[in-house]
């Protein structure tokens, strides 16, 4: 196998890039090409240009600023992994990132590719669900915000222009004192998850919860917030009876059926690992400030 | 007829230079053009992990990187892991000791995964070694021997790390 004939552009900057993007027809950007190259080597994509990020500066970087992270959309999924800026102050993007593909995977790919390719059992996908990321976006006329509640248009489609790119990723960090857990359900280790679920939560000094973010990826067309389930745990006291009783309408989500899992499949997991995550997330809180 | 673009790449300590085609692999360009043909290919579309390589010391997948995106940068192929022609790695002597090979085919990508886990993670449990290789395809299903032949490896590594 191998690639269809493309044209290719290794523009230096990000206005170089959307220049090209601006004056090319059929052109597809490679990023980290993880999920790129396979569907080039298939032939599911047949680009006339092929635009390669990877040259250009500035889009790898990890930085704090006014108690969010900054993540450049080139940033490998490595550099993620090992940042102690991301384990320190986004422990859930931490955790999930381990269930990201494999070693040789995570040196290659990307923030932006993994955000911008849109699976919807992706794990970087469901942490920007759960952390209200909010992406920057260049084009001609400049850079434009937007949530990324709002990014998923469709299936595997992000609410980008022909001549638009992603350029980074805002996390708003929460908290020193505050619960996380990523749990998913996959059927092999480094596989799309089947089913995931993020949850982060605070607490009171009376152990009541003030505050909760529940995510559940691998349902449907993408990540959803289970908003109700959020809504429903502010001022409980997070025990197992009561964490059920809350978790249980999880069984009505809508959910797909595919070849891995039937839908009904799908809505118990979503079910379970909530309940796992949030409970793990509780423990965390219990457990004291990191070490 | 399709689009060419010389680059310079160093693989295995040795420059190389050569005209490609842009939609050329990594995998590819070692395979055929340089007929360093110890990198396998299996699944060509990143699964198996055959076709691992170190590209600036970091493994990565070279049936999913263009040969033009190597353009300056270095590359490890299993062909450069043993020190000399005559001598092999203490990895792949560990391989050879604990029946690790089997058939061959997963090997190469294999061991230079494993040298980047070495490396980062000089004394690996053996859990360690099964995430770290679970990228890594093995259809004679015989990861036994390979993660014995990896933990060997470690413990070898480390001992010579300590001799003088």
């Amino acid at each position: 196998m191998k690639p269809p004939a493309f044209s290719y552009h290794d523009p230096r900057s990000v206005a170089d890039a959307v220049g090209l993007l601006a004056s090319l027809d059929n052109a597809k950007l490679l990023a980290g090409g993880q999920s790129l190259m396979p569907m080039l080597n298939m032939r599911f994509v047949l680009p006339d240009h092929l635009i390669d990020l990877n040259r250009v500066e500035g889009l790898n970087t990890i930085r704090e600023e006014n108690g969010a992270l900054e993540i450049g959309a080139m940033t490998r999924q490595r550099d993620i992994e090992f940042s102690d800026l991301v384990r320190e102050r986004c422990p859930l993007m931490h955790e999930a990132i381990g269930h990201v593909g494999h070693r040789q995977t995570r040196n290659r790919g990307t923030l932006g590719g993994s955000l911008c390719h849109l699976d919807p059992a992706a794990e970087l996908v469901a942490v920007a669900a759960a952390l209200d990321a909010k992406l920057t976006i260049a084009g001609k006329n400049g850079t434009r915000a937007i949530d990324f509640a709002a990014f998923p248009v469709a299936y595997m489609t992000p609410a980008l222009e022909p001549d638009e790119l992603l350029t980074g990723a805002s996390f708003s960090c929460w908290p020193e004192r505050h619960g996380y857990s990523f749990v998913e359900f996959s059927r092999r280790h480094g596989d799309f998850a089947i089913v995931s679920a993020a949850a982060l939560i605070e607490e009171d000094a009376h152990g009541k919860v003030t505050r909760a973010s529940l995510t559940l990826g691998g349902m449907g067309l993408a990540p959803v917030r289970a908003s109700d389930v959020e809504r429903a745990l502010i001022g409980e006291t997070i025990e197992d009876k009561r964490l059920r009783e809350i978790c249980e309408p999880l069984r009505k989500l809508d959910a797909v059926d595919d070849i891995h899992a039937p839908a009904s499949y799908r809505r118990q997991l979503a079910t379970v690992l909530s309940r796992r995550a949030l409970f793990k997330a509780h423990e965390r809180i219990a457990e004291g400030p990191r070490a | 007829m399709s689009e060419q673009r010389t680059i310079a790449v160093t693989i295995n300590g040795k420059r190389h230079e050569a005209a490609v085609p842009v939609r050329l692999t990594l995998a590819d360009f070692l395979r055929q053009h340089l007929k360093l043909t110890g990198t396998h290919l299996g699944c060509e579309h990143g699964v198996c992990g055959a076709c691992t390589v170190l590209f600036d010391g970091h493994s990565a997948r070279s049936c999913l990187m263009l040969a033009v995106q190597a353009d300056g940068h270095d590359v490890l192929t299993v062909e450069g892991i043993a020190p000399d022609a005559n001598t092999l790695h203490p990895l792949q002597q560990a391989f050879h000791d604990h029946h690790g090979l089997q058939c061959g085919f997963c090997t190469p990508g294999i061991l230079t995964t494993l040298i980047e886990l070495l490396r980062d993670n000089p004394n690996p449990t053996e859990a360690d070694i099964r995430v770290g290789i679970s990228g890594n395809l093995c259809r004679c299903t015989g990861y036994h021997n390979i993660v014995a032949a990896a933990l060997e490896a470690a413990r070898r590594l480390r001992s010579a790390e300590r001799a003088p």
